[in-house]
């Protein structure tokens, strides 16, 4: 899509009013160009300090995103990720914080009145009006001539590919086409933030790659904040610029996708991303991992470079492997185990050992078979230093 | 293999349920003919040979005329203020909410006689509020077909308010949600998502409505009186006929019933499976 064709009113920090304007630009949401960015004018995009009481827990987590930047909030069922993005648009309140776009201060602002487009997980279209009125509903409460809406809604929905569906009730849509509609909807308010609630949970999964790309090269064009809640490591990585990782209501890990995926910090983020993952202290060569009761002497994990202090330590389960008896090689990592429990994994098997230290391991068919593992036998496992990951915690 | 035959397989193949426990059955089958049995009683006896005469007879017409307008005037006053005071009730927090909810379905309960009672002595020429009216309007509501209206309203709103009231709360309020976070106000999500969502429970509502205020008996006649022309509506004009002419009594009654049905089957065609 376009720059054109989502037709941004959203004045570019620094530039002055009426620059970089769209088609139909007279649609306007009461953000007046001309204020332009605040005191300090380099804050532009999302600055927002999110405290609410949520039920049984307390959210709170700060976020920030850059103009144009997809920030994915990732993070188990009932972590608050979706509270916190009905926190943004104002759909619940605050107990405590901010949240200033673009330099502007919205914590208080009605949710009408707010400079955002959502996408909800079910897309929540209108049953009772078309795809098209759907789309002119924002654009109609901004205040636009019914025409105008009319005209700046086909001309979305030609953008997503859906001219031909602009008369067909909600109903009559296929996942992927509902998510465009509802897409569509969002983005003709222009607004400022766009907030992205599970797009892709109501698809199934054969349509989901083709929607997710898709959707990617969409949120590219934008250049408004773009927040998007998904349980989804993969869709996280896919879209998103940066991830933060949400569990019981705060952010335990925020980064690009790529550190999130090579050093996670929480058990469940290295579930997430597929690592066995270790607390411990570094002595130098090697890292102490914290002792757990029962577990008899401390584990060293020898690692590549020298390292002190507190750490986590990362490796990927292909990079256990497993032998029948004491391996006599290069291998400086070899631990005694027995054999918690065997499953498919993939094209691999991935077999569970009890430890010290618990870990998974993933092994081809064929080495299962040869080394006839079941559950209680006793196996090494070896893990080359080269192969494990350690960062300061 | 035969058509026989295949019946035959498949009521070997079918799923027995077990017996349908007789101890529900009975009462169901009583309940039934309890409910059944009387309109029967109204066709058997009915004077079929001079029904033509009697229901074009004049009296009856006019009964009619003003037992449909005034029952179609008492639900679009009911909708005019019930509608909003559902949604008051279903989707606002003031004090005294409960309290007010509580209030609104006090007429669903006490007798229409009393309720007409009280409508008298507030709307009456002397009443609280009726002296005024009077005073200073000249307006004299006992007795009048506007009386008959009130008197409908009084007792059939609260079946569209309770009916109302109850579709809103069914319905997914995150449709609202996502109407304001597009900009709608509150009014225009209202009007543009909340009221054609709830359309079907709002049409439902109405129907109980206006059936109730057809139907309504005691607060009329003790508000409005029984005036032929004016404020005799079709239910009063059954109970004065049966007095001295009850084959009347049965054309009027059947007339009632035949309209009332006619009108909820149109409403229920339209609404109901048009969705």
């Amino acid at each position: 899509m376009s720059r054109d064709a989502r037709g941004s009113s959203r004045p570019d920090p620094g530039t002055g009013p009426g620059s970089d304007r769209g088609p139909g630009s007279g649609i306007g949401h009461g953000s007046d160009p001309g204020e332009g960015p605040g005191p300090g004018g380099a804050a532009s995009g999302l600055d927002a300090v999110l405290r609410a009481r949520l039920g049984g827990f307390a959210l709170d987590v700060s976020l920030t995103a850059a103009p144009g930047e997809v920030l994915a909030l990732l993070g188990p069922n009932g972590a608050g990720k979706s509270s916190a993005l009905r926190v943004l648009a104002g759909l619940v309140p605050l107990t405590g914080g901010h949240v200033r776009l673009d330099s502007r201060d919205e914590t208080t602002t009605a949710v009408e009145h707010r400079p955002i487009g959502m996408v909800f997980q079910d897309y929540l279209l209108f049953e009772h009006m078309s795809a098209l009125d759907n789309v002119a509903f924002g654009p109609r409460c901004q205040g636009a001539a019914k025409a105008e809406a009319r005209a700046r809604a086909a001309e979305l929905l030609d953008h997503m590919g859906l001219a031909e569906h602009a008369r067909t009730r909600p109903r009559h849509l296929s996942g992927g086409q509902a998510q465009r509609v509802a897409l569509a909807r969002a983005l003709a308010v222009r607004p400022r933030m766009l907030l992205l609630d599970e797009p892709m949970a109501a698809l199934d999964a054969s349509t989901r790659i083709d929607v997710r790309s898709r959707l990617r090269r969409l949120l590219e064009g934008f250049d408004g904040v773009t927040v998007l809640v998904t349980h989804d490591p993969l869709e996280a990585m896919v879209l998103a610029d940066r991830v933060a990782v949400i569990e019981s209501g705060r952010v335990v890990q925020e980064g690009v996708p790529a550190e999130v995926a090579r050093r996670p910090r929480t058990a469940y983020v290295a579930r997430l991303v597929g690592l066995n993952l270790f607390r411990g202290r570094g002595d130098g060569e090697a890292v102490v991992l914290d002792a757990r009761d029962g577990d008899g002497g401390p584990t060293r994990v020898a690692v590549r470079e020298p390292n002190e202090g507190p750490a986590l330590v990362a490796f990927p389960p292909r990079a256990v492997a497993l032998y029948p008896e004491h391996p006599h090689g290069s291998t400086r990592n070899v631990w005694r185990s027995t054999v918690d429990g065997i499953e498919r994994f993939g094209d691999q098997v991935r077999v569970h050992l009890a430890g010290p230290p618990a870990l998974v391991a993933d092994i081809t068919p064929a080495a299962l078979a040869d080394l006839g593992l079941a559950h209680g036998d006793t196996v090494w496992a070896g893990v080359k230093a080269s192969e494990v990951e350690c960062y300061p915690r | 293999m035969s058509a026989p035959a295949d019946r035959r397989a498949g009521r070997r193949t079918r799923v027995r349920a077990g017996r349908t426990p007789w101890i529900l059955v009975v009462p169901a089958v009583v309940g039934v003919l309890f409910l059944v049995l009387p309109f029967a009683g109204l066709l058997v006896r009915a004077p079929w040979s001079t029904m033509g005469a009697r229901v074009s007879d004049p009296a009856v017409l006019s009964a009619l005329w003003l037992s449909l307008s005034t029952a179609s005037v008492a639900t679009a006053v009911s909708l005019l203020f019930g509608v909003p005071l559902a949604w008051l009730l279903a989707r606002t927090r003031f004090p005294g909410r409960r309290f007010v909810r509580a209030l609104v379905t006090v007429p669903l309960v006490i007798p229409p006689v009393v309720g007409g009672v009280a409508l008298l002595l507030v709307l009456g020429r002397n009443g609280l509020v009726g002296r005024y009216l009077d005073a200073w309007f000249g307006l004299t509501l006992p007795f009048t077909p506007a009386a008959v209206v009130i008197a409908q309203v009084f007792v059939a709103m609260p079946f569209l308010v309770i009916s109302v009231e109850g579709a809103l709360r069914g319905a997914d309020r995150r449709y609202e949600e996502a109407a304001a976070t597009l900009g709608a106000s509150r009014a225009t999500v209202f009007a543009r998502v909340t009221l054609p969502m709830v359309l079907p429970g709002i049409a439902a509502g109405a129907a109980l409505c206006w059936a109730r205020a057809l139907g309504e008996f005691g607060a009329t006649i003790t508000f409005a009186g029984n005036f032929p022309g004016t404020t005799q509506t079709m239910p009063l004009a059954v109970y004065i006929a049966m007095q001295r002419d009850p084959e009347a009594a049965i054309v009027l009654s059947l007339v009632l019933l035949l309209v009332s049905l006619a009108v909820l089957g149109t409403l229920r065609e339209r609404w109901v499976h048009a969705r």
